[in-house]
């Protein structure tokens, strides 16, 4: 539909895990106050299991508790990872913020696909996630999501911490 | 020359073993613990609250969601390369619920002629009671398909391997033919287990079982599931059932929330909690233990029916035998496509001599069971004239593809020799009565 580039190369498992493994701060590029949309699903999920989150959306004052800011250069503390819940056109601009905030991941959520600014974060040193949700893939490899009968793609005889 | 790889992707006969079943973190359990409970205490207020929202994922009644049920569920999505599935009570609440979450009133279906009598009258009568209609087109016939097409068609449906007649659909070709148009691919897989064909893998968006036949194998548990593939485009403006808010969840739009886990979330927490056919955990548990086993027996299935069907091919009292893998088969070419390990181990063979000859033939065997089921490891024979079809006149059983003297068979894993020995004694047992 929208991609032209094999967007799979944004998509590695090892890489995904590493990320939601030592990411503490995740600034939501577009994240709404609006409790039905997909953004505040996420924002809750990620806040309810421990992630400091940031709004970043110019038409919000405050979501879930955190005050929004108008850009990504507004936001006074360290961004571990930027999540972006905007139009594919919208992923340059945020990428090259993301790039000079110097945080350390941009993670584009589902149908957030735009080769170029996934190229300016890869130059800019971000590990860079495309067309994939962080609160699925939280709970594919940390969280519940088998409770509700999804294909995890995870096999493992290791036995793990409860959850 | 190994590397450190914690990704991998792992086969077909790992998957059918461990796909779902984590050892359980409480117990250190290795078997899928039978968590035969109604309900789970919450941890706090706060918590329950977010799972009712769906914000988290956690389990609130057995009748939504089931740990038990859960292992089954993504076990045969692993199987099948979805993202997700959802069981139910049998097949058939499974394919209703499956409709219901997708359709409005006033709706219509385009769906294979060559299915399952009992998805023919679920069709016919009960979705006809909620505005649903249906057109029913030869499944060899793509040109029907396409002609078939109206503005308000938001399903085509088939089976990979038709009942009783052995159609072998041509999934790939009506597939893109649903989607040119925007509408999805339902395929009941059945007959064919995710083993021997992945409609998915075909262009299919929704796959159904009955997990009573082939997935349990057993045949000690009636149960159903839906699997989805995530990649149909429910927001594409048919479908706004699934795309806008929804009333009967405070509001949510299911498509924009969860994205290619939305049709699931909705048949669970929508479809499922209003229309109650939940798959019971020891159900789900039995299916289970089945799966583990599936590429094994259907291995053994399949030679077991290649080597009946070629006896019966040859046998004098036989006019006709359809089973896709034989060359002399019309669907053999699809079936090599499709189905190269095999067409599955149900079929139907006709009998010189008509409705007496099918029911003699039936009474000298003593080893496959006379009974209405299929997929079970053991043989068995029905014929349908006499039974399931019975009620049916002269024509309609033409129109069904079933003559009178029909024998259909479900081919077991015993021993083959012994099967052809039993059969052997049928075709005895019909000479004797010189029905001829």
């Amino acid at each position: 539909m929208t991609t032209t580039f094999d967007v799979t190369r944004y998509q590695d498992k090892g890489t995904i895990q590493k990320l939601l493994h030592n990411t503490k701060t995740i600034a939501i590029v577009g994240l709404s106050s609006n409790v039905l949309r997909a953004s505040y699903f996420v924002g809750a999920y990620l806040q309810s299991h421990g992630y400091r989150i940031i709004p970043v959306n110019p038409r919000e004052s405050e979501v879930l508790g955190e005050a929004s800011y108008e850009t990504l250069m507004d936001v006074p503390v360290e961004v571990d990872m930027v999540n972006v819940f905007r139009a594919p056109a919208a992923l340059p601009a945020i990428a090259e913020e993301a790039v000079a905030i110097k945080a350390s991941s941009l993670w584009c959520q589902f149908t957030v696909i735009n080769e170029n600014g996934a190229l300016i974060g890869e130059k800019g040193g971000l590990s860079v996630i495309m067309d994939r949700c962080v609160k699925v893939e939280h709970a594919r490899y940390i969280g519940r999501m088998h409770w509700l009968g999804f294909n995890t793609n995870r096999i493992t005889s290791v036995r793990e911490g409860l959850q | 020359m190994s590397k450190l790889d914690k990704s991998r992707d792992f086969g077909f006969d790992t998957r059918q073993v461990h796909a779902g079943a984590r050892p359980d973190p409480n117990t250190g359990a290795r078997a899928v613990p039978i968590f035969q409970t109604t309900s789970f205490v919450f941890e706090d207020s706060e918590s329950a609250a977010s799972y009712f929202d769906l914000k988290e994922y956690g389990n609130t009644y057995s009748r939504i969601m089931n740990p038990t049920v859960a292992a089954f569920e993504e076990r045969i999505a692993s199987l099948e390369g979805g993202c997700g599935a959802v069981g139910f009570a049998s097949g058939i609440a499974a394919q209703a619920a499956a409709l219901f979450t997708m359709l409005d009133p006033g709706d219509h279906v385009v769906s294979s002629t060559a299915i399952y009598g009992g998805t023919i009258n679920q069709f016919k009568h009960q979705f006809h009671k909620m505005s649903v209609e249906v057109s029913w087109v030869d499944p060899d016939n793509l040109d029907a398909w396409r002609q078939a097409i109206q503005d308000n068609t938001k399903l085509f449906y088939g089976e990979t391997i038709g009942n009783p007649t052995s159609n072998v659909l041509d999934i790939e070709a009506i597939a893109v033919l649903a989607h040119e148009h925007d509408i999805p691919l339902m395929i009941d897989n059945t007959f064919a287990s995710p083993y021997l064909c992945r409609p998915i893998e075909w262009g299919a968006d929704i796959v159904v079982h009955s997990a009573t036949k082939f997935i349990g194998g057993h045949g000690t548990s009636i149960g159903g599931v839906v699997v989805d593939s995530g990649e149909f485009n429910w927001s594409n403006g048919k479908f706004p059932v699934i795309a806008e808010p929804s009333p009967a969840y405070h509001g949510l739009a299911f498509h924009d929330t969860f994205g290619m886990y939305g049709y699931l979330m909705k048949l669970r927490s929508e479809t499922l909690r209003d229309l109650g056919a939940a798959m019971s955990p020891l159900n789900a548990f039995l299916f289970l233990q089945g799966m583990e086993t599936l590429s094994i027996r259907m291995d053994r299935h399949v030679a077991n029916a290649k080597a009946v069907a070629e006896y019966l091919d040859q046998h004098d009292l036989v006019s006709k035998v359809m089973y896709p893998s034989l060359e002399g088969s019309k669907y053999n070419v699809l079936a090599n496509k499709y189905l190269p390990k095999g067409a599955g181990a149900v079929f139907t063979f006709d009998l010189e001599g008509g409705r007496q000859a099918g029911q003699d033939f039936i009474s000298g065997l003593t080893l496959w069971s006379h009974l209405a089921n299929v997929g079970d490891t053991k043989s068995l024979v029905i014929h349908p004239a006499s039974t399931t079809h019975r009620q049916l006149s002269d024509e309609e059983l033409v129109a069904a593809g079933i003559g009178q003297g029909t024998i259909r068979l479900s081919v077991g894993i015993e021993q083959i020799d012994d099967l052809i020995w039993d059969l052997d004694q049928g075709f005895l047992e019909l000479q004797s009565k010189d029905n001829k």
